[in-house]
């Protein structure tokens, strides 16, 4: 982490704590009045509790141009940037995080490139569905290392991040404290229910906490659906493709409209939203990412809508290849951020409770 | 810019945006002038955190009750007695229902913060502070339509004897002048006006620091005494406190508080102790403080503490000046060496033994010190030692305008016919001396509101 930065937001903190007006907005504050002085762990912590709700920049008397020039989101928002890279692992792929944009670009060609050949040399003599164009055994081989790897790294990345900010030991009550903050959006309510200060200035509004939430939803029952099918297939040797009414497609169809609907809206509120309240270099990246969870759903969708149709051929390997994308770049893009928030949140609960 | 408005607000803290939302609200086409650019607007205002509120019963994140006779003793032990009791009272009793109307208007009220447990069941705090209300109140205020012009300094008000019949104005460098049917002045005190402060208190006040707004100047009050308007409240008085002395000249605001003076030894720039630093809790002692370093040699003193007292207090904005011994910190604060260090020895000789309570009066004195410390004396020994610099910093002026119960401004022969105000400009009338907390947010949301119900019921 570079000096310089972490300094910078220790003084802003450090001014916040001799204020402690804005208390009520979230959990920052109150993290901030257990303590007097900052360690470069509790600044982390600080920084991945943050939710940029920005609520503490529209009411302080501090920002510029007042000489103390406080931008508590900004700071926080780098710090919790650099906190993400220096916990990465392995620690060569850290720099992906400054790329995210053209990282995830390239990704998405590459592998849906390397699917669709994968594809054609590898088409099964007999199968139905997208069975018919790859087989489910190279499905699997492919998949399943591209998404427990990537896990696994993100588990030692937040055990690394446990240890640097003294996370204390992990209890029932904290997880489920943590689940429910993420469950509310607590952190984005501005402690009043009426929402943040995110596209419109001053004023507060729910509409990032929803689209938020649409977009968390949707992941989660798409996750279900890929998860039931796993288990009807080798639980009941139920195989798909599957109808309507099934599980998979019950889950999935609401995930996938649900994950549109929520990502399409952050970035339209991220391009109203006021850049330099952010970590500005890394806009570009966190766009990128949004795009892309836009992109593994809609094309989810519409492969789901052209089944039957040729169009599976290509529209196959385009929709998985999003996918691994998503997948490989989990612990080096702003999808590592859920993970650091709900550890931050755990760890927050503890030391409350401590 | 419509320049003859039913209703002229000159000012855009809490009470100017309480009258103009009441007096939108009651159907007057409202313009509002704040001298401030936007991201200055809202005067002291933005570095408020509560109001003061009778109550019945636990209301919101008020706990308790608070009746009007207890408030209003609280305010005659603060100013000793310099208060009009029928407004005192009146402003009181009305408080009990802004707390709604406030709600009703966009401000959210948050629990009492963290080190302030003692004002949970008197004071509502702000979520956010008085800037989060400001926002809340200038949005309310244009979702309404009231007009709002930023760096609009107002600069005279034509009085003829018995009304306002013009205003001059300076809007964003171009003089205007506007004919509205009445005007709510709620432009604040004279205190960052540092000449006027100068004439009144003497030359020292210009070391003084203005805690508050650079555009509180006191134009308009000085345009409108000028031409007979009655004044009350003393013209030679601010309410100043000992702050931190590395604070900006202006709009340094609460995080430039020091709240270490009662655990400290505090010397003036020649190293000599000048008052009890232990005489009472801080809360009750710090505006004393702001006059006692006003009367030292430069307006400066140097709070001393060692490392067993560092915690005891709210943390400062600025880390303090810390060295290993005596006079390494002398040294560091530029205090005469010899001078500093004799004071602390003899401090330090004249403490007792005896149990040490740091949140109560714990009657843990000196003995045969000059001038004693009463309570929370514990030798100064335990390196490493902190020196903090105060200086009286500014809060307010007293100086203000008359006003009857409706808000309207008394001339020499009676009410101006439509003259309102409101806030800071006319509190001396209620706050003649000291100060309660959170009751200068209470008297501009009060008089706010009378101003702009009285300058409707006028022009509709």
């Amino acid at each position: 982490m570079s000096p310089d930065l972490i300094a910078e937001a220790r003084r802003q903190v450090e001014i916040c704590n001799a204020c402690r007006y804005c208390e009520g907005y979230c959990s920052v504050f109150p993290a901030i009045t257990r303590q007097r002085a900052f360690a470069d762990g509790d600044l982390t912590q600080l920084a991945n509790l943050c939710h940029n709700c920005r609520g503490c920049y529209y009411a302080c008397q501090y920002t510029e141009p007042h000489e103390f020039a406080l931008n508590l989101p900004r700071v926080l928002a780098e710090v919790r940037h650099e906190s993400w890279k220096e916990h990465a692992w392995p620690r060569g792929f850290a720099r992906l995080y400054d790329r995210s944009g053209g990282v995830i670009a390239l990704l998405i060609v590459i592998s849906t490139a390397l699917l669709f050949a994968v594809a054609q040399a590898l088409r099964p003599d007999s199968g139905e569905g997208f069975y018919a164009y790859m087989s489910h055994s190279l499905m699997v081989a492919i998949f399943a290392p591209a998404f427990l790897l990537p896990l696994a790294a993100v588990g030692i990345s937040l055990r690394r991040y446990w240890q640097h900010v003294g996370g204390g030991a992990l209890t029932l009550a904290t997880a489920r404290d943590a689940f429910s903050a993420t469950a509310h959006m607590r952190n984005l309510s501005g402690g009043h229910g009426e929402g943040c200060n995110f596209e419109d200035g001053e004023r507060y509004s729910n509409a990032r906490r929803w689209f938020h939430q649409a977009t968390l939803l949707g992941f989660v029952l798409c996750f279900a659906s890929t998860s039931s099918g796993t288990v009807l297939h080798y639980g009941f040797g139920l195989e798909a493709p599957y109808g309507f009414w099934s599980l998979p497609k019950l889950l999935g169809v609401p995930g996938g409209i649900l994950l549109c609907i929520g990502t399409a809206g952050l970035a339209y509120l991220k391009t109203k939203a006021d850049r330099t309240l952010g970590a500005p270099a890394v806009w570009g990246g966190e766009m990128a990412f949004v795009a892309l969870l836009f992109a593994v759903s809609l094309t989810g969708l519409v492969l789901y809508a052209a089944t039957g149709t040729g169009a599976v051929a290509w529209l196959l390997p385009v929709h998985l290849g999003t996918v691994l994308a998503l997948f490989l770049l989990t612990p080096y893009s702003k999808m590592a951020h859920g993970f650091y928030r709900l550890t931050a949140l755990m760890a927050d609960a503890g030391k409350r409770a401590a | 810019m419509d320049h003859s408005p039913d209703i002229l607000i000159v000012g855009g803290g809490n009470a100017a945006l309480c009258a103009a939302i009441t007096a939108r609200e009651a159907g007057a086409r409202v313009l509002l002038l704040e001298g401030a650019p936007k991201p200055y607007r809202g005067g002291n205002s933005r570095h408020t955190r509560n109001f003061r509120c009778m109550h019945a019963g636990p209301q919101g994140v008020l706990t308790g009750e608070y009746d009007e006779d207890e408030y209003f003793e609280d305010l005659l032990k603060v100013t000793g007695g310099k208060t009009d009791e029928t407004l005192a009272r009146m402003t009181i009793r009305a408080s009990e229902g802004c707390y709604g109307w406030m709600q009703a208007h966009g401000v959210h009220f948050q629990p009492s913060l963290s080190g302030t447990l003692s004002l949970s069941r008197t004071n509502a705090f702000f979520l956010g502070g008085g800037k989060a209300l400001v926002n809340a109140y200038y949005l309310t205020a244009q979702d309404l339509g009231v007009e709002i012009a930023y760096e609009a300094e107002v600069t005279h008000l034509d009085h003829d004897g018995t009304r306002i019949h013009a205003v001059e104005a300076n809007i964003g460098g171009e003089r205007v002048s506007l004919k509205p049917r009445a005007v709510i002045v709620a432009s604040g005190g004279f205190q960052a006006d540092l000449d006027w402060l100068a004439d009144a208190w003497g030359p020292a006040a210009r070391n003084f620091l203005i805690r508050g707004t650079p555009y509180n100047r006191g134009t308009v009050l000085k345009d409108l005494l000028d031409q007979g308007i009655q004044s009350v409240g003393d013209p030679t008085q601010c309410h100043a406190v000992a702050i931190d002395g590395r604070a900006p000249k202006f709009d340094g605001g609460i995080v430039t508080r020091l709240d270490c003076v009662p655990f400290a030894v505090v010397v003036n720039k020649d190293g000599q102790r000048f008052y009890d630093e232990g005489e009472d809790v801080w809360p009750k002692r710090y505006a004393i403080w702001g006059r006692l370093v006003a009367a030292q040699p430069d307006q400066v003193a140097y709070a001393v503490i060692d490392a067993k007292s560092l915690n005891l207090f709210m943390p400062s904005v600025f880390p303090p000046v810390q060295a290993d011994t005596i006079e390494g910190l002398g040294q560091r604060l530029g205090l005469p060496g010899d001078a500093f260090k004799s004071t602390v020895e003899r401090f330090n000789a004249a403490c007792r033994d005896g149990a040490f309570h740091p949140t109560e009066l714990d009657g843990l004195a000196t003995a045969g010190l000059e001038p004693p410390k009463t309570n929370w004396a514990r030798p100064i020994s335990e390196p490493p030692f902190y020196g903090y610099e105060l200086r009286p910093g500014v809060t307010f002026t007293y100086l203000g305008l008359r006003v009857d119960e409706g808000a309207q401004v008394q001339g020499a022969e009676g009410p101006v016919e439509n003259l309102w105000a409101a806030g800071e400009i006319m509190a001396g009338s209620i706050l003649g001396q000291g100060y309660l907390a959170g009751f200068g947010m209470t008297i501009g949301t009060v008089f706010g509101r009378l101003a702009g119900e009285g300058a409707a019921a006028y022009v509709t």
